[in-house]
């Protein structure tokens, strides 16, 4: 951009200061106070990890913990598969129609709102008992398409001329894919599937609905989203705050592997 | 490819189908569906009971777009104004808060609003002693919590096309004799449009139809079409309507989205005319 006169170098870098200040100082605090020992934000009564030690002897948070990791873990082993493939069939196709590239944007700009209950009345109506099951199906739907958003982005300056030469040295499609497509795309697949992984494990709204009735099939946001509704109390903090270290570990991670997953 | 496209097909289309069809048909008598068609659930929208929530909530929802895009803006291009190295890393920051829990982040906001919250404490530190303001489960705690949640958004959404500006043109255009100001509005505002364009309509169309900030800020004294939606389906038990309010939410984003298209398009057609002549 053009060269600037150093007061307006100034007032932009106080302008920036000011945003991340906005974005960060409710995260901080947060995270703060799930390590002050009164447990109380009136007061700063001294470090302390008992909070976290509190999560421990919580049942229904711990099981509630194991929900959502099971639904993550096979959610995003199913979509990084199915993603793949699917990014890999729509940018081996010559032709592209405006359907086909609608239907795999749709799950990532549909509200979540409106998913979550076409999902249950689907489900409903089908009389398909609902459980976390239903939770993986329905995660796999967004899941796959942020997927294959990540991995095709990668296509798009993949070299195919390296394809063709190991086609044209005799070996078998399956052989091509694997010794030679697989690992130069792989950094782009398993970025893919670590974002895949952190919206899973974040997302509320349509667990929330697919979830069917009782308490089995809880997980982590839908207990968190019940605890809130008690007020601010020092566990949600610990636990808010350990999420949040899974979720920017795994998204730095995710951006580390794969430049442009998070941000260009 | 096909086992996605079949997941897809399954799992969206279908589903997105059946409420389609769903907002057609009556409420039966205890809750469930009866099969007969009718445009009642469409009337039930403009009625002025229902079109109160959806005024209250495009007013606030709009009110979150414009705070969202100007901040937003401003930030995008003060990261792309940034040393090059450094930039990569501005956006990044800019941008993780919005891959992460949403219900965190909008709780980390009742630790601060909340009567006996951190904004309280700080007053009191400053020497306030009178009753603490009651600043949650209002209108502003509400905007303020979309602007926070979807602000990352924006930043993404305007910082390509400023990053790709011609440097070029700007000093053209001071050159010839143009302000600071008109410059900006002229050349650059014309040029990133398509971008601010983009992330308005889905900060609008993601605040419409949210409903955990309003059911945790706004303390359910605020609804949303989002907030409606929940309601018919999990405790008024009335899917017909639900469903079709959810058909006007995303009648509403369909809608917005493609004159998002039709702008970028004549904006291209435009710079293009303007490259030629």
């Amino acid at each position: 951009m053009a060269d600037r006169s150093p007061a307006t170098r100034r007032s932009l870098a106080v302008l920036l200061a000011a945003v991340f200040a906005f974005l960060y100082i409710p995260i901080v605090t947060l995270v703060a106070l799930s390590f002050n020992d009164g447990g109380l934000p009136t007061a700063w009564t001294g470090f302390s990890v008992k909070w976290y030690g509190t999560l421990l002897a919580n049942r229904d948070i711990l099981s509630a913990a194991l929900n959502t990791l099971i639904v993550a873990v096979i959610s995003t082993a199913i979509a990084a598969v199915l993603g793949t493939l699917l990014a890999l069939g729509i940018e081996t196709r010559r032709r592209r129609g405006r359907a086909l590239e609608a239907l795999v944007f749709a799950p990532m700009i549909i509200p979540d709102i409106v998913l979550a209950i076409a999902l249950l009345s689907f489900f409903s109506l089908l009389k398909f008992p609902m459980g976390l099951h239903t939770i993986i199906l329905s995660h796999v739907v967004f899941n796959l398409a942020f997927v294959s958003a990540v991995v095709r982005a990668r296509l798009k300056s993949f070299d195919w001329s390296v394809t063709e030469a190991s086609a044209d040295l005799g070996a078998p499609a399956f052989t091509t894919f694997r010794r030679v497509t697989l690992p130069l795309i792989l950094p782009a697949v398993i970025a893919g599937a670590l974002l895949a992984f952190t919206l899973s494990v974040d997302e509320f709204i349509i667990a929330f609905f697919t979830a069917g009735a009782g308490r089995a099939s809880t997980t982590l946001p839908m207990q968190i989203f019940a605890m809130i509704r008690f007020g601010v109390t020092p566990e949600i903090n610990a636990l808010a705050t350990l999420v949040m270290i899974v979720s920017v570990t795994a998204l730095t991670l995710s951006q580390r592997l794969n430049k442009g997953v998070i941000a260009p | 490819m096909a086992p996605a496209l079949l997941w897809l097909t399954a799992l969206m289309l279908v589903p997105c189908g059946l409420i389609l069809a769903l907002g057609f048909f009556r409420r039966g008598l205890y809750g469930g569906i009866e099969y007969a068609f009718t445009l009642e659930n469409f009337a039930l929208i403009v009625d002025p009971l229902y079109a109160g929530i959806f005024l209250t909530s495009a007013r606030i929802a709009g009110t979150a777009t414009l705070i969202a895009v100007i901040v937003g803006y401003a930030a995008a291009y003060a990261i792309a104004a940034a040393p090059r190295h450094r930039q990569p890393t501005l956006l990044f920051l800019a941008v993780l808060p919005f891959w992460s829990n949403y219900l965190i982040r909008t709780y980390a906001w009742i630790v601060l609003l909340n009567r006996e919250g951190l904004i309280t404490q700080g007053l009191r530190l400053m020497g306030y002693e009178g009753e603490p303001p009651s600043m949650l489960y209002t209108e502003g705690a509400v905007i303020t919590g979309l602007v926070y949640n979807y602000l990352p958004f924006v930043v993404l959404a305007c910082y390509a096309p400023l990053a790709r500006l011609n440097p070029e043109l700007a000093e053209a255009s001071r050159d010839l004799g143009a302000s600071a100001f008109t410059t900006f509005r002229r050349v650059i505002l014309p040029m990133t449009l398509p971008g601010i364009a983009a992330g308005a309509v889905f900060v609008f169309v993601l605040s419409i139809g949210n409903f955990i900030t309003p059911a945790l800020l706004g303390g359910g004294r605020f609804q949303m079409m989002g907030n409606l939606i929940y309601a018919q389906f999990l405790t008024a038990n009335d899917w017909p309507f639900g469903a079709a309010i959810s058909m006007v939410l995303i009648a509403i984003m369909m809608g917005l989205l493609t004159l998002q298209a039709i702008a970028a398009e004549r904006g291209a057609g435009e710079r293009r005319e303007g490259a030629n002549g």
